[in-house]
């Protein structure tokens, strides 16, 4: 992260169109992630902003359009290719391996076991307390909060400098909600997150740009505070009303 | 708390039950007799163990239907009984280690080599059909055709009589309890496939991304591991266990032909139903409860031996139609 600059574009996906069996999900999407910065990718249900993180990370092929990371093209790559090149993924339902105890969850995720990667470990341990308490237990018995923590801890064990993370609020009682925000202010210092979210508390909390999503495309982009400041495309695109705020 | 309780009520209910049911044959039989049938029932339950861990695996970690098991399992058998008929002297022979020797050569053949054709199954069949179960039904089918008539060309159509090496044949009389020899071997066999597999998936690295990629293979994908190569080394060694429970069988019921697969395999497809596919306890623990059964009622209702297994396996369905184990376990 040093040597990036604070607007250099560590990710950019150019008119990328992406079909889930006939469904043309993505159509033409176009978005960047710039360094040192949240991006949040918004909309409404069915948009297509899960399906956009899972085309970035390789789990859908995109039909056409360019995904390019670090001056890159991966969307040929297959996804544990796109993964060792640093970018991490954290998926909507979590997918934590929950027969796995939460220590095999974290050996799964680590893709090269030297000192670097322990000193990432401890301190990823240190930001979420619960897991070292839980190490021994096996992951599918946490509570919903502790398996964020955990999708969230194994996505950064690694030398990730992408994070993408898709609702992590999801489900979440409020004052988890402010558990992973902190979480994710913090991986901020050394990752680039994109995030999906439909919370716009959150989205707010920790964004820096938007892209809002309408149909598979980009309706608006800009930065998060001039969407708060926003309340007609808040209402247009969001849904929410001023009584909800 | 008393989920806990509750939790520790039901494993002791149900260790109880299965004791009980374990025992519930004695009625009609008698304790010697009992004892023999058991140890037979645990041997034969070791044998499809090494057939059904093959199956449950590969269904578990890459979601394939293979049809073919059944096929390499033949192929584990030729392989073994070419290797006798080359080292007969050996099998023959009145010495513990050559009988070991051509024994432990034989294993090593049959395995490497069905794990190298399970390997070439792989990358050019079965690659081609993931995530559609219904052309891996046919082409593996397919390729169970290929492989069986391969056989015949290689060997020949007709039936062969497979040598049980010297030392493994006979029998032990212990207090009147007659235990043949070559079923004791059956279970080592079986235990020590049981142990090495439990050793690798629980306590190796590898393992523990195959058992996570049972679970999620996208995950797996999406932390940067090569799933495919873990796929294609997942079905050579599910080809090697049927291979190795091929050649064990063949020994077992003195004999192979090229059909031999398709027996086999319907008890394999059994065993994991009942199981619970991708479990390799859940593989095991299905073996047990095929293998004693039938012999079991193999003694008291002889016609009765070959349904039994499938009433159980109908009530496993009913009941809990993911099978006794998680997978992954």
């Amino acid at each position: 992260m040093g040597e990036q600059g604070v607007d250099e574009t560590i990710l950019e996906v150019q008119g990328v169109h992406t079909f889930i069996g006939q469904h043309h999900i993505l159509q033409g999407i176009s978005f960047d992630a710039k360094a040192d910065a949240v991006t949040v990718l918004i909309g409404r249900n069915g948009a297509g902003k899960s399906t956009a993180l899972k085309t970035v990370i390789g789990l859908l092929p995109s039909s056409k359009g360019k995904i390019i990371y670090k001056g890159k093209e991966i969307q040929k790559n297959r996804p544990f290719e796109i993964a060792r090149m640093g970018i991490g993924f954290v998926p909507e339902n979590m997918g934590i391996f929950s027969e796995l105890t939460v220590e095999e969850n974290m050996r799964v995720a680590m893709l090269v076991e030297n000192e670097a990667t322990a000193r990432r470990l401890d301190r990823t341990l240190e930001m979420f307390a619960d897991l070292k308490k839980f190490w021994k237990a096996k992951a599918g018995n946490l509570s919903g909060g502790q398996k964020q923590m955990l999708a969230i801890a194994r996505a950064i064990v690694n030398d990730t400098s992408l994070l993408l993370i898709d609702e992590p609020s999801k489900g979440l009682a409020p004052i988890i909600v402010d558990a992973v925000i902190d979480a994710i202010n913090r991986i901020k210092e050394h990752s680039v997150v994109v995030l999906v979210e439909q919370n716009f508390y959150m989205a707010s909390s920790v964004g820096d740009y938007f892209f809002i999503l309408d149909d598979g495309m980009v309706a608006h982009a800009g930065h998060v505070e001039a969407l708060i400041q926003d309340e007609a495309l808040q209402s247009k695109y969001l849904g929410i009303s001023e009584a909800e705020e | 708390m008393a989920e806990s309780i509750l939790r520790r009520w039901n494993q002791e209910l149900t260790i109880a039950g299965a004791i009980v049911l374990l025992l519930l044959p004695l009625i009609g039989i008698q304790p010697k007799t009992y004892l023999t049938l058991t140890i037979a029932g645990i041997a034969m339950g070791m044998l499809l163990f090494l057939v059904a861990s093959g199956v449950s695996i590969i269904f578990g970690l890459m979601d394939v239907l293979n049809f073919a098991h059944g096929a390499l399992f033949a192929w584990g058998a030729y392989v073994g009984f070419t290797v006798f008929k080359y080292l007969m002297k050996w099998v023959v022979a009145d010495s513990v280690l050559q009988n070991l020797a051509v024994f432990f050569i034989a294993i090593v053949a049959a395995m490497v080599a069905v794990a190298l054709l399970g390997v070439v199954l792989e990358r050019v069949i079965v690659r081609r059909v993931y995530g559609n179960h219904l052309f891996q039904i046919l082409i593996t089918f397919g390729a169970t055709i290929v492989l069986v008539e391969l056989i015949r060309v290689f060997w020949g159509p007709n039936d062969e009589t497979m040598t049980v090496p010297l030392t493994f044949a006979g029998n032990w009389d212990i207090m009147d309890v007659i235990v043949y020899r070559y079923r004791v071997i059956c279970i080592v066999i079986g235990a020590m496939v049981y142990a090495v597999l439990q050793l690798i998936l629980k306590k190796t690295k590898l393992g523990t991304i195959v058992r996570a990629g049972v679970e999620d293979r996208d995950m797996v994908q999406a932390m940067g591991h090569n799933i495919y190569l873990l796929f294609t080394g997942v079905f050579a060694v599910g080809a090697g266990l049927a291979a190795l429970g091929g050649l064990a069988m063949s020994i077992f019921s003195l004999q192979v032909y090229p059909d031999m697969g398709g027996t086999y395999l319907l008890f394999a497809f059994i065993v994991v139903i009942i199981g619970g596919l991708g479990s390799v306890t859940g593989s095991l623990v299905g073996a047990l409860i095929v293998g004693l059964t039938y012999n079991y009622v193999a003694y008291l209702v002889p016609w009765a031996a070959a349904g039994v297994n499938i009433l159980i396996m109908i009530i496993i369905l009913l009941i809990r139609p993911t099978g006794l184990f998680a997978a992954g376990k």
